[in-house]
């Protein structure tokens, strides 16, 4: 089902929105699509306009252009308690004269639901969120995991059909962080409902999501799986701001027949593939994850292939991989990051050390020049 | 006990705690002692009480003439303390929900008032409401009434003077509190389905009931003891409690009784005093309290809230 989120019917979908405060614009022309079910992050650097579509989607703010249409119905001029959306504050936003249990009943309460209705529904999502034994307690009296589990019980008590979740774990330390993400994951995926989902941290960002949407300055600049995002990256912002990435300057000598082509990569001739269309003549930028690259000490490569040549500046041992900075016989820097071979532990790289460096034909990323 | 920022040396903690204690004991609670010593004392031919035990004060304050002024006073009071709040809860909203950099230029509008002696102030009113006032010149330029209306030397000229005296003390504790109001409840409020009606009800409310309870407990006690307001405004027809305890010490002589109606208004402060300490304590786990202080930094709403009626006098 997830595997083709695009081409279920979206339950909400924001058709050219842009968003002005004064004369700056927030949000340039956003078109998205989530599909009922889906978890989807938005996923950008602090400013890009996360928080504003989230607000726009509640209703809390109303777009400068475009349209948003929650499960097919024009939302656009709707008022946030009109809307099926529910929202988990950064901060919470708990009432603190309010015990857990009137928290979480607020929602059920305002749509005027029975009292045995409500009483059944609170009871039931608090056990899920493992709180019912807290169930009188005052927020203050919680700790922040514990809020934040309130916090989501709150939305999620009254059956949205979406659930925004402006950076929830911010406030919460690694360990706990990393265990509300998992728990949250699997809540989501028990009750179905659909999550988008903020953070500026692509770790947590590919942990959780089913589609990341990276942005940047009011802008989408890529949407897809945590997979695509990170392996085929459609610019070098998207490269760049998720994880490490080299860059290789690169001229496009001739193209080959099966989609591939032949290109003079810092200097030296390689063949590349791409599903992009390229001329002879472009210049390109040739991407590589650092742990795409192999690190041959010159003295035991085998010399066949394609592969640069090179020397050591520094080796940083981080565990199970080592991080290897080079510089090419071009004068260009890399990264890369090796694991260690079990079978050779008497391997070792030092600074000075000559290199012969090589990738996996195919796994290379070839962007135009332009793709900033 | 009241906790000294910093904790910094134990000997300037001691000393500050000891002038503190003393500054306490030597005006407020000595007095107050004497207050209620006089209170059960009888009343003297030629001094002003004599040493003699006698409940006989408190009994005279149940009959019909005391009684008659307690009932008077306190629903002048009640309904001038509706007033305030009414006018100033919106008032404080909007000061509150203003632009930062506003904000301290509104509430010096609310406090520029208290630079001009009060005494002059109510005299001022006479120049709005009397019988040649503005209000009825405006009234009669416009056709609206043929002869002035008689609106001083009334209740209703009370009202208006104590409304207008004491409306600044229901604003600044209702400002405390709602400017501290966290936005976001309100926005979460919203997101769960409240429209804006029942979010004021189910969250700004209680949220600033402390600020609430401050502004009415510093607008209902002064105008239950101010005594100029009701004098100049009201003439001498309807006494009012505050003209009735000076009556007893200034002009009767009767300090024993003036007295014993003063300890039955303190009685009432603390009663009050109680109250705003149980509504913070509802809404507590927000660490600051309104402008009182309140009981979150251990300072004692009763006494601050003791001396702001002097402070309206001033
Ligand atoms: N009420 C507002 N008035 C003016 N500008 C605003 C307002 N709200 C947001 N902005 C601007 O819009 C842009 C996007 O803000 P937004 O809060 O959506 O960023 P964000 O991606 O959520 O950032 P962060 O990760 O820091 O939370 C920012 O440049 C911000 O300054
Ligand atoms: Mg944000």
């Amino acid at each position: 089902m997830l595997d083709t989120p695009v081409s279920a019917p979206p339950i909400i979908e924001l058709r050219g929105v842009a968003k002005y405060y004064g004369s700056t614009a927030a949000l340039h022309n956003i078109n998205l699509s989530i599909a009922n079910g889906e978890f989807l992050t938005l996923l950008g650097p602090s400013g890009c306009g996360k928080t504003t579509i989230l607000r726009l989607i509640s209703g809390f703010e109303s777009p400068s252009r475009g349209e948003l249409l929650l499960n097919g119905e024009d939302i656009t001029d709707a008022a946030p308690e009109r809307r099926q959306v529910n929202t988990v504050f950064q901060n919470y936003a708990l009432f603190p004269h309010m015990s857990v249990w009137d928290n979480v009943a607020f929602g059920l309460k305002m749509q005027r639901r029975s009292r045995a209705e409500i009483s059944d529904r609170v009871s039931e999502v608090l056990r899920r969120v493992h709180m019912e034994a807290l169930a009188d307690r005052k927020p203050r009296q919680l700790s922040g995991g514990q809020q934040q589990r309130v916090a989501i019980a709150r939305a999620i008590v009254n059956n949205p059909l979406l659930l925004l979740l402006d950076e929830p774990f911010s406030a919460l330390d690694f360990k706990l962080r990393k265990q509300m993400q998992l728990e949250i994951k699997h809540l989501q995926r028990q009750i179905g409902i659909t999550f988008v989902f903020v953070t500026h941290d692509q770790e947590e960002a590919f942990a959780m999501s089913d589609r990341v949407a990276v942005m940047n300055e009011g802008e989408i600049r890529q949407i897809g799986s945590s997979q695509e995002i990170y392996e085929e990256p459609e610019n070098l912002f998207v490269a760049h701001f998720v994880g490490e990435i080299n860059v290789l300057e690169a001229t496009i000598t001739s193209r080959l027949d099966d989609g591939a082509y032949t290109a003079n990569v810092e200097g030296k001739d390689f063949k590349l593939r791409s599903k992009r269309e390229f001329e002879a003549g472009e210049d390109v930028k040739v991407l590589l994850r650092p742990e795409d690259l192999i690190v041959y000490l010159e003295n035991e490569h085998p010399f066949t292939g394609q592969f640069f040549l090179g020397r050591i500046d520094e080796a940083i041992y981080k565990g199970a991989t080592v991080d290897i900075l080079l510089t090419l016989d071009s004068g260009r820097k890399l990264q890369a990051a090796e694991f260690f071979n079990e079978d050779d532990v008497d391997i070792s790289y030092s600074p000075g050390d000559r290199v012969a460096l090589s990738w996996v034909e195919g796994w290379e990323v070839v962007l135009d020049s332009e793709g900033e | 006990m009241p906790r000294l920022p910093g904790g910094g040396g134990s000997a300037f903690r001691a000393f500050g705690i000891s002038v503190t204690w003393f500054w306490l004991g030597a005006f407020a609670l000595l007095p107050s002692l004497a207050l209620l010593l006089v209170s059960v004392l009888d009343r003297g031919e030629l001094d002003f009480f004599i040493p003699a035990l006698t409940l006989g004060n408190y009994r005279e304050l149940l009959g019909p003439v005391f009684l008659r002024v307690l009932w008077d006073s306190v629903r002048l009071a009640f309904f001038s303390t509706l007033v305030c709040l009414l006018a100033g809860y919106p008032f404080a909203y909007h000061i509150a929900r203003a632009r930062p950099k506003w904000r301290p230029w509104l509430l010096l509008l609310v406090i520029i008032p208290f630079w001009t002696n009060s005494l002059i102030r109510t005299y001022a009113l006479i120049l709005i409401i009397g019988a040649q006032g503005m209000v009825n010149r405006l009234l009669m330029a416009l056709g609206l009434i043929d002869a002035p209306l008689v609106i001083m030397y009334t209740d209703f000229a009370v009202f208006v003077g104590l409304t207008y005296t004491l409306l600044p003390f229901m604003v600044l504790p209702l400002y405390a509190s709602i400017e501290k109001l966290d936005t976001n409840l309100l926005d979460a409020a919203r997101d769960l389905g409240a429209g804006s009606l029942r979010a004021f009800w189910h969250i700004t409310l209680p949220l600033t009931l402390p600020g609430i309870v401050a502004g009415c407990m510093l607008v209902f006690l002064p105008s239950l003891g101010i005594f100029y307001v009701p004098e100049i405004l009201g003439g001498a027809k309807n006494m009012l409690l505050g003209t009735f305890i000076k009556n007893q010490f200034l002009v009767a002589n009767n300090w024993p009784l003036g007295a014993a109606a003063s300890a039955v208004l303190t009685l009432a402060l603390i009663l009050m005093a109680g109250l705003y300490r149980l509504s913070s304590l509802r809404v507590a786990g927000r660490e600051k309290k309104g402008l009182l202080g309140g009981n979150g930094d251990g300072k004692n709403p009763r006494r601050e809230a003791a001396n702001l009626p002097e402070a309206a006098l001033r």
